[in-house]
């Protein structure tokens, strides 16, 4: 609808879309930082035990709506663990 | 004590390097010694935006590699004495520029300078994060429109992480510089408002700059506006604010070119 005069004022709409995307991003953005602390302290634990190497490590988070998953991978090279009783 | 500012946006053509130049020429001519320095590898600008383009023979890789010593890189300004320049590389890659080799410039700068002021490259990959790394304060440079905050957003959170400040468990001081503010459309409702972006981004604002002609005619000219037109409202606008970094208190105003009767019978035509 395009009055001669006037057309719709767009700041408002720029506001609303800002401020609900950037709600989603500072979220997400911290969800950054809780995979990186995740990662350190479970190495931390890990490395107690056996020796890990820091770039055979990869920690990845996936959020949904109903369930959200940690998928910790670690590569332990030349250990057998398994068979310790 | 010398303060290392980070002049940063994460979006391009927001205006840090203009910004740069006219809050280095406007704290430079209260009397500080200023130091600019460019730190974007292969896309230099702030040398053609300080009109001196002609006068680099090294750079800061050169200074970084030790090819060359800090007095033999820094350019002083031929208008103002207490500025000068340190320019990046056009030719090297950006990967010379190492954490450490930075630091250790960032060190040399400070016992010679009141004011380190950092002009970033945009994006948010080395050449950034190198920027804001040794920073005590940040200018964060927004234009009122959606891109740029929404960038200027990220910066916020990179500034609040990844700068040394951030990971002593300090707080990096960071203000808001908006740029090509035009109050009219703002006011049509066309353009966000101040308050807006202020409410988005929730840091402290350091300065408006109005959309003007006289900024382009800075960059045309290779002056920073600060220096060729001292009374146009860009360069008042940018005045205050290198005031306000100083620590002055100024009260806040959306700065345009208004002129009186006798200004519009005998003044230039508005832009």
């Amino acid at each position: 609808m395009f009055g001669f005069f006037q057309k719709t004022a767009s700041a408002p709409a720029a506001r609303e879309r800002l401020q609900v995307l950037l709600a989603h991003e500072r979220a997400t953005m911290g969800q950054g930082d809780l995979v990186a602390l995740l990662r350190e302290e479970i190495l931390e634990v890990i490395a107690k035990h056996v020796p890990v190497e820091r770039d055979k490590v990869r920690v990845k988070m996936d959020r949904s709506a109903s369930m959200s998953t940690l998928e910790v991978d670690i590569e332990l090279r030349g250990i057998a663990i398994a068979g310790r009783a | 004590m010398s303060k290392v500012v980070v002049v940063t946006s994460g979006k391009g053509g927001v205006g840090k390097t203009t910004s740069t130049a006219a809050l280095g020429a406007a704290l430079a001519q209260t009397g500080q010694n200023v130091v600019v320095v460019d730190f974007d590898v292969g896309l230099r600008n702030l040398d053609l935006v300080m009109g001196a383009e002609r006068r680099v023979v090294y750079d800061l890789i050169n200074v970084v590699q030790g090819d060359a010593k800090l007095a033999q890189a820094l350019i002083r300004d031929k208008r103002l004495e207490t500025l000068s320049l340190l320019p990046a590389s056009q030719t090297r890659d950006k990967d010379n520029l190492t954490a450490e080799g930075v630091a250790k410039v960032m060190g040399e700068l400070r016992k010679k300078f009141d004011w380190i002021i950092c002009d970033s490259p945009a994006g948010i990959e080395r050449g950034a994060t190198l920027a804001m790394r040794h920073a005590d304060v940040a200018v964060v440079v927004t234009n009122p429109e959606v891109s740029s905050v929404r960038d200027s957003d990220r910066i916020i959170g990179l500034l609040d992480s990844k700068t040394e400040i951030a990971e002593r468990g300090g707080t990096m001081e960071k203000h808001l510089l908006l740029t090509r503010y035009d109050p009219n459309r703002a006011d049509r409702g066309d353009m966000l408002k101040v308050d807006d972006v202020l409410e988005i981004l929730s840091i402290p604002l350091i300065g408006i700059i109005p959309e003007s002609m006289e900024v382009l005619r800075a960059s045309n000219l290779g002056t920073p506006v600060t220096l060729s037109d001292a009374s146009c409202a860009p360069a008042k606008a940018y005045s205050d604010a290198a005031r306000r970094l100083m620590g002055e208190t100024i009260p806040m105003a959306v700065p345009t070119d208004r002129k009186g009767l006798f200004g519009k019978l005998f003044g230039r035509r508005a832009a």
